[in-house]
């Protein structure tokens, strides 16, 4: 049936892959021309952004997403921020607790164990089933991100639950079995705290990992520098804590945190946000691209008043604030950016094609120069 | 046990994983140009399965209503329509089909309302809407073609002398891919995800929490989560059947051997030989998908034989295992935790003020 009525097309016409533009081929999607203008017409549903966007001409199913967007919901973007809290709030603990600057300790301890309960919530209510949350403890597989989170947190929970509790010691009476654990708890929460803060820069790193380990376009691509975003953002939000409750006297070393922090996080953002070609698009368009402005915004400011509100107490907390506000823009900036991704074919398929491209052309290349170049050497042609 | 090739390169799965003494590796070849488009296969799948409905949709793009592969439906027969003038794909013979419909069976409107809108497949994110209606509406409107409805009633051919309609269908069941390096089951957290002596990836339903790590990780889209249940769910290969020897329900059901099941070697040799015949016939289009142990997933355990470019069936044109890039990531996540040390060291270091 089929190969009869193909038999009567000349044959390199048939080889030929479909001209840009290619039209009535059904599937094509050529984001100029008719459908551009009417988009513009004002049913195209919330996109606008896209117009700045070169159009893309690919083909797909009847435009329908490719790879699946991620199910999880905004639980994990929010762990995302809780996670980088308590580990950059951890740290913020032991330099204080090492240096002898109290209120930093204790604003890090607690702040850790809030933002650790908050953070095992949100894991676990995302779950489709979260019942079984403990089956997340019967493997340790390196392999999946998620089983070494489980994992740190876990480890980084026990150590930094026990700095947060030792805190009560001193309102604890002196005798009895109470009086006993205010002697004891002090020197545990010690080590705990000194514990969660070993586990914090890999807590604060490996959610990096998480996302990037995914076929979600813009998440796989950012890879490289996804890790220092999130290292960065960990600190900041840390930095902001001290900010926040620490008298001014004790603050300095937050500011320089918040500095660092904010150094690190705005480098991998905007690396992340200009060096990966049309997949960096879902990070500037939409609400993603709102977020991580807004984001940018509010952590400059942050450090610009951490560093010039060195002797106010109001200007310092204000910053603090403005600090740990960016990093929860940041983070449901990039969670957001990676769905959106997802949820667009021309993501999967545009740089899939110019992966294939480039590899042909290295083939034809290689081909031109010398004759003996080895079969099937991956162009993802046709053939056995 | 795991060798230089686990992460990424060809590979022979079950040994990898540890099974001594693995039977054959066993897949699919499903070879689109014999599919007739009967989605016996899709049925005889949720029968032996019993897997739930996925919503009843309609669609109106084509005779396509599943619309894609979800945790209810483990089986998608993929349905295209391509008004072939001017597409290198049809005949072109002016005045061939004079007075009747040549468009695409949907209309703008109807593509619009589909893309759109679709009835709850009862999975997450189950079939999810094309990004922009209005652009994948124009995909469907053939420029100077007009919709009148139905195209011909009668089938192509049986008029004597009846030229040949000017669009053509292809029709393609999608399954999982069963990857020799699956991202679902190198992401999966709990284990639930498993490799068998058959070389084929299922999940067990007894172990999966939920979690919804898989789902982005397959690079093909395929595995999705049930909302009722909350778990994940896709094809097993009919891993109960074929551990007693019988062949897995939809390639059974297959009345045109569309899908074949058997040793994979043995596909691919098959495939091959089809490919070659095929383009002995003219059919310079034909081409294999998923089926190069060099490809960017080692090499799918079910591969294709395609009349298009694997994105218009709605399958990725050059797939890559996530987990290829893990080493690398986990590098970059160590240097970024050392400099997040370093800032603590460098911040508490200055004089105390
Ligand atoms: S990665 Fe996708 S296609 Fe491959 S085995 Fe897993 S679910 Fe199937
Ligand atoms: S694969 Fe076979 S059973 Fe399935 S739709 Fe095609 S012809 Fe029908």
């Amino acid at each position: 049936m089929r190969p009869r009525e193909e038999r009567e097309r000349p044959r390199d016409e048939r080889l030929s892959p479909p001209p840009a533009g290619h039209e009535g081929s059904g599937l094509s999607r050529d984001a100029g021309g008719a459908s551009r203008s009417a988009r513009r017409g004002g049913k195209g549903r919330g996109r606008g952004d896209r117009s700045m966007v070169p159009p893309a001409d690919f083909r797909s199913y009847y435009g329908r997403p490719i790879v699946k967007p991620p199910v999880w919901h905004y639980d994990i973007a929010a762990y995302l921020f809780t996670g980088g809290l308590a580990a950059g709030s951890s740290l913020l603990a032991a330099g204080g607790d090492a240096t002898g600057r109290p209120a930093l300790r204790r604003a890090g301890r607690i702040t850790a164990l809030g933002a650790l309960t908050a953070s095992t919530y949100f894991l676990i209510n995302d779950l489709g089933r979260p019942e079984r949350f403990v089956n997340m403890l019967r493997v340790a597989k390196p392999t999946s991100p998620m089983s070494m989170g489980t994992w740190i947190l876990s480890a980084f929970g026990a150590a930094a639950g026990a700095a947060a509790v030792a805190e009560a010691a001193p309102i604890l009476p002196e005798r009895g079995v109470l009086g006993l654990a205010r002697r004891l708890l002090p020197p545990v929460g010690t080590a705990g705290q000194y514990a969660a803060a070993a586990v914090a820069p890999a807590l604060a790193t490996y959610t990096a990992v998480l996302l990037a380990d995914t076929a979600t376009p813009s998440w796989h691509a950012a890879y490289p520098e996804l890790p220092y975003v999130f290292a960065g953002s960990a600190l900041a939000s840390g930095a902001g804590v001290g900010l926040l409750a620490a008298p001014c006297d004790q603050a300095g070393p937050a500011r320089r945190m918040a500095v660092c922090g904010a150094a690190l996080e705005l480098y991998g953002a905007h690396r992340v946000e200009t060096t990966k070609g049309i997949l960096s698009e879902p990070y500037r368009d939409g609400r993603p691209g709102r977020l991580l402005r807004a984001g940018r915004l509010l952590t400059a400011a942050g450090v610009a008043g951490a560093v010039l509100g060195r002797r106010s107490r109001v200007v310092s907390a204000l910053s603090g604030l403005s600090l740990l506000t960016a990093s929860l823009a940041t983070r449901f900036g990039i969670f957001e950016g990676g769905v959106a991704s997802a949820k667009d074919p021309k993501y999967t398929v545009v740089p899939q094609r110019e992966r294939l491209a480039a590899r042909a052309a290295e083939v034809a290349a290689s081909d031109a120069k010398t004759t003996d170049v080895p079969e099937g050497s991956g162009s993802g042609g046709i053939g056995v | 046990m795991a060798g230089p090739n686990s992460f990424y390169g060809p590979l022979d799965p079950a040994p990898d994983a540890g099974y001594v003494d693995a039977p054959p590796r066993m897949g699919f070849f499903t070879d689109t140009s014999v599919c007739i488009g009967c989605k016996a296969c899709e049925v005889a799948c949720k029968e032996w399965n019993l897997v739930p409905d996925d919503g009843f949709n309609l669609l109106g793009t084509s005779y396509d209503n599943t619309g894609g592969l979800t945790a209810n439906s483990w089986r998608h027969v993929a349905f295209i329509e391509q008004p072939a003038a001017g597409s290198g794909h049809g005949t072109d013979t002016p005045g061939a089909f004079a007075g009747m419909p040549t468009g695409p069976s949907a209309s703008a409107h109807t593509a619009v309302v589909a893309a759109g809108t679709s009835q709850d497949t009862g999975t997450d994110p189950g079939v999810p809407a094309a990004p922009d209606a209005l652009a994948a509406a124009a995909t469907i409107t053939a420029p100077g073609t007009q919709f009148l409805g139905m195209p011909g009633a009668d089938l192509p051919g049986r008029t004597m002398d009846a030229p040949r309609s000017d669009f053509r269908w292809l029709m393609m069941s999608n399954v999982c891919k069963h990857c020799t390096h699956a991202g679902c089951l190198d992401v999966c957290p709990t284990g639930a995800l498993f490799r068998t002596e058959f070389g084929t990836v299922v999940v067990q339903e007894d172990i999966c929490n939920g979690c919804g790590y898989c789902i982005p990780a397959c690079p093909y889209g395929v595995i999705d989560q049930r909302k009722d249940d909350g778990r994940a769910w896709k094809c097993t290969l009919c891993y109960d059947r074929i551990g007693d020897g019988l062949t897995p329900a939809c390639a059974k059901a297959c009345p045109t051997e569309s899908i074949q099941y058997g040793e994979l070697d043995e596909l691919r040799s098959r495939a091959a030989h089809r490919l070659e015949k095929l383009h002995e016939q003219g059919v310079a289009e034909a081409r294999l998908y998923g089926h190069d142990p060099n490809d960017g997933v080692g090499g799918d355990g079910a591969f294709f034989l395609l009349l298009d470019e694997p994105e218009v069936y709605g399958l990725p044109p050059d797939p890559v295992v996530t987990t290829r890039d893990l080493p690398d990531m986990w590098k970059r996540a160590g240097v970024a935790a050392l400099a997040m040390a370093a800032t603590i060291v460098v911040s508490f270091a200055g004089r105390r003020r």
